[in-house]
């Protein structure tokens, strides 16, 4: 069989539609959680078949596709991702930030900021906020038809007790436009900021559990905190040891086992747009030329 | 004004039932119960398991909605509410305490933060502020205030109790239902609990329906006092004047039934 016997983009037009759909109205009612007919993928649950259902359903001929994985272009689920979009619809693929019109993303939103017309697509694992607080779906159904959220606030009530700061690290539940409280899946506290006013496109889409939300562009979104533990972006106290960047968010590496670690940007595309641009960090040394 | 002062001024009752009927099927739950509850009073529900307290208890506070008849709460019409004024009364000026206090905690969530769920559900968002309050009330319900940070299932049945009355009462509510408080408690846990109980009650001013089979707690807590027996109400009136003079036959019998000690 040869990739041509798939229809663009993996996906059947029929199934695209019903898709589009419940992004056109996940668009209209920002951070509500609308449900889909989620199909089988040739992919585990868990490697973000929510995602790529929804790149499906956006993808044209025209477009350039970036896939990355907590911010690599390099990884397995981002490699994969990627190579399945260009065998099945043919399109464009780039590691660029300003190339691409599409990124789908696992766990980041990319430091390079977004333009409008671009498209971010989230893997979501569990869209629903309130899960681990209250396990009956009816009911935390019904705690967003009726705007109770005071039990988001129990979680961080229960942080500061126990950690005595706001110990969720990942995953931390915004308000999108004073309404619907929303998980903006596991990606770092570090960019929430980045979530709220961004001029792309943000979609999120989660395969097993069937659901589709939207951040429309220049949309408010607000972290949740306390009026006297206000939400602060945290992350590693250290700059980048390639790129030498102060402001971008980092990954530990360890090195040996002696203790040796170093801290590199989880951005690879960005890390490595500062190094060509000639900024250093403490550890980078560039790799001498293959003799010719 | 004192809270005693304010119950006295006012002559209007804060709930008013009138007919109110549930049916399961062809089996009836409670049938055609009215009654008047003014601020301040405490009336006590008694009869045999099966006979539609529970039923009757659950209907008046929202969990079930009713066959027939109306329920006014501070002039306006329950039933008539929307959902989301229902809901916002049943966690403000309404409190539910449950027999079983792990159905009405959160066994997950520490002390403080069960105490200051209600707070934050009716937006309070200052973390200090909350703490403050959630000690206060632990305090009060007699529960030392460095527990403040455990889980309720490190807590003993009478704590646990404690702190889910705790929990329902930091909104300072106007009206409380109970069910059958004090079950499951041995019996010098119930009489502190008991205690605990008047005290607030009397201090707070609070409008109490409490559900029962146990006659001593009604004759402690409750002012007046309906009996129900096969989903109807049999008799009620003053607590002293129904245990010591009933006159149907089955207050006459649930009366003779208490062991003496």
């Amino acid at each position: 069989m040869t990739d041509q016997a798939y229809n663009f983009a993996y996906l059947d037009e029929q199934t695209k539609r019903m898709i589009r759909r419940a992004i056109l109205k996940g668009i209209a009612v920002p951070g509500y959680q609308v449900p889909f007919a989620s199909r089988e993928m040739p992919m585990p649950y868990g490697w973000g078949t929510g995602g790529v259902q929804v790149m499906a359903a956006c993808l044209v001929p025209e477009d350039r596709l970036k896939v990355i994985d907590q911010g690599a272009d390099d990884t397995t689920n981002a490699v994969s991702i990627r190579k399945f979009f260009a065998r099945t619809a043919g399109v464009a693929v780039t590691e660029h930030t300003t190339e691409a019109t599409v990124i789908q993303t696992r766990h980041r939103i990319p430091e390079t900021p977004l333009k409008p017309g671009q498209i971010l697509v989230y893997q979501v694992p569990i869209p629903e906020p309130l899960r681990f607080l209250e396990p009956r779906e009816t009911e935390t159904r019904k705690m967003h038809e009726l705007e109770e959220y005071g039990l988001m606030h129990v979680k961080l009530y229960e942080d500061i007790a126990r950690h005595g700061q706001i110990a969720t690290s990942y995953a931390y539940p915004v308000k999108v436009e004073s309404r619907y409280v929303m998980d903006p899946s596991p990606i770092p506290k570090f960019d929430n900021p980045k979530l709220s006013g961004n001029p792309a496109i943000q979609l999120f889409g989660a395969g097993r559990e069937q659901r589709i939300y939207a951040v429309p562009p220049w949309t408010e979104v607000v972290s949740l905190d306390f009026d006297d533990h206000s939400f602060h972006a945290s992350k590693a106290p250290h700059d980048c040891d390639l790129c030498g960047s102060s402001h971008s968010y980092l990954d530990e590496v360890i090195t040996d086992d002696q203790g040796g670690r170093m801290f590199v940007c989880s951005d690879t595309d960005f890390c490595e747009g500062r190094r060509a641009r000639g900024m250093k960090g403490r550890l980078w040394a560039p790799e001498p030329e293959a003799a010719e | 004004m004192t809270v005693l002062e304010r119950i006295v001024a006012t002559d209007e009752p804060l709930l008013k039932v009138d007919g109110l009927t549930k049916r399961y099927g062809s089996r009836i739950g409670c049938a055609d119960v009215s009654f008047d509850l003014y601020p301040g009073e405490v009336l006590g529900i008694v009869g045999e398991s099966g006979s539609g307290k529970s039923t009757l208890l659950s209907c008046l506070a929202g969990h079930q909605r009713p066959d027939l008849g109306r329920i006014a709460y501070d002039g306006r019409d329950v039933l008539a509410m929307s959902e989301t004024d229902r809901r916002r009364l049943s966690r403000t000026d309404w409190a539910y305490v449950h027999q079983n206090p792990r159905d009405g905690l959160r066994m997950g969530v520490s002390a403080g933060g069960n105490v200051g769920e209600r707070l934050m559900a009716v937006g309070a968002r200052h973390y200090g502020e909350i703490r403050g309050k959630a000690s206060d009330w632990l305090g009060r319900v007699e529960i030392s205030c460095d527990r403040i940070d455990d889980r309720p299932s490190a807590f003993s049945g009478g704590m646990q109790q404690r702190l889910q009355i705790a929990r329902n009462l930091v909104t300072s509510p106007r009206l409380v239902f109970m069910d059958e408080p004090t079950g499951g408690l041995d019996v010098s846990v119930q009489a502190r609990l008991l205690d605990l109980l008047r005290g607030l009650v009397r201090d707070l001013g609070l409008s109490v329906i409490i559900v029962t089979h146990d006659l001593a707690v009604v004759r402690l807590l409750a002012h007046r006092l309906m009996v129900m027996k096969s989903g109807r109400v049999v008799e009620q009136g003053l607590t002293d004047q129904v245990l010591d003079d009933p006159q149907h036959a089955y207050t006459q019998l649930l009366v003779s039934s208490v062991l003496q000690v």
